[in-house]
């Protein structure tokens, strides 16, 4: 274990979330590492990184009552500079339906390919709702091999786009 | 020859504008091949500014001969009081620097530009490029204005909407 604990809080969204959050743990002496926050379907979700002395989830509790959140606190081995830089891309498009996901990550996984980032989101409109995904991921295989490894699913009405990252270095 | 130091963040010359070189002499290429000796020392650099090891003068480095799959490139290009003529569509790419450790984000640049530099010598050339070179070229020279990558970072969820359509540069800016 490190000295790093994972927190996560979802809550409806409203303004001051972050601030009385980070706010609470500053005042608690707590110091913050990487994080992930982002507004899904109306809640807020908090990922983050927390290292500090005492029960996490008491020292949030003010807090979260208050702004009615959900709190989870983990142990986590591993801390900062650990990051992995994406190589690929892959960006996929089509009409709303069960197992989008499971399909197109079930091909890339047995392609040896690794999420590092996962973002989805429904366009479109109620009645022909269109599923969005963005994925930036890493593998050892050439881009041919992931390319492979997804071609069949095109037929079946996924629009799916393999590229590669070239992370500039200047 | 030697390898030089580099300005790391949160180092506040990184925001300095350079200067124009004016002479063209022994000691400009003695520096140039410094600067040279330093980028292949950085991890992975195809490019790298006089102002990264602390000289305020407008000179770049790049070279995009060396990626892992070919792409278009002039070469080692050493370009001197480089100027950005003509921008032309946009994409988003990753980039990383060798004054930012440990950190890599999305970047939106022009996918063509037109520029026109001087050698080491103090002759002009016009260039165009594309793609991984055009985006080396600004990046470096967003160095000599003071300007980092960071500067221009956006939400990696833009990229959601990066549909193809957007890619074929139909966008003049």
């Amino acid at each position: 274990m490190s000295d790093w604990k994972m927190v996560t809080l979802i809550g409806e969204d409203r303004p001051g979330i972050v601030a009385r959050v980070t706010d609470c743990l500053y005042q608690n002496g707590c110091a913050l590492g990487e994080a992930s926050m982002m507004r899904l379907g109306g809640n807020f979700t908090i990922m983050m990184m927390v290292a500090g002395e005492g029960e996490l989830k008491d020292v949030l509790s003010p807090v979260a009552e208050d702004l009615q959140l959900r709190v989870h606190v983990d142990d986590i081995s591993g801390g900062l500079h650990q990051h992995c830089v994406p190589n690929i891309q892959v960006r996929v498009m089509g009409a709303d339906r069960p197992g989008i996901v499971a399909k197109v990550t079930g091909a890339l996984a047995e392609a040896g390919f690794n999420i590092l980032e996962l973002e989805s989101d429904v366009a479109g409109t109620e009645e022909s709702p269109v599923y969005i995904m963005n994925i930036q991921g890493y593998a050892e295989g050439t881009i041919e091999d992931i390319q492979q490894a997804v071609d069949g699913l095109g037929e079946e009405g996924m629009d799916i786009g393999i590229s590669p990252i070239h992370t500039l270095i200047g | 020859m030697s390898i030089l130091d580099i300005l790391t963040i949160p180092d506040e010359r990184l925001k300095q504008v350079s200067e124009p070189v004016e002479t063209f002499d022994d000691e400009l290429h003695s520096f140039i091949s410094d600067l040279e000796e330093t980028r292949q020392a950085g991890p992975g650099a195809v490019g790298i500014a006089a102002p990264q090891v602390g000289r305020f003068q407008r000179i770049v480095i790049v070279d995009c001969s060396q990626t892992r799959k070919p792409i278009p490139n002039h070469g080692h290009l050493v370009l001197v009081n480089p100027e950005i003529l003509q921008w032309d569509g946009f994409e988003l790419g990753r980039e990383g620097c060798l004054s930012v450790p440990d950190y890599t984000g999305n970047v939106i640049r022009a996918e063509r530009i037109k520029l026109v530099a001087r050698d080491p010598a103090g002759e002009c050339h016009e260039y165009e490029m594309e793609g991984f070179e055009a985006r080396a070229v600004q990046h470096e020279v967003d160095h000599l204005d003071g300007l980092l990558f960071l500067d221009r970072v956006v939400s990696r969820r833009a990229d959601l909407f990066q549909r193809k359509v957007y890619k074929k540069g139909k966008t003049k800016s």
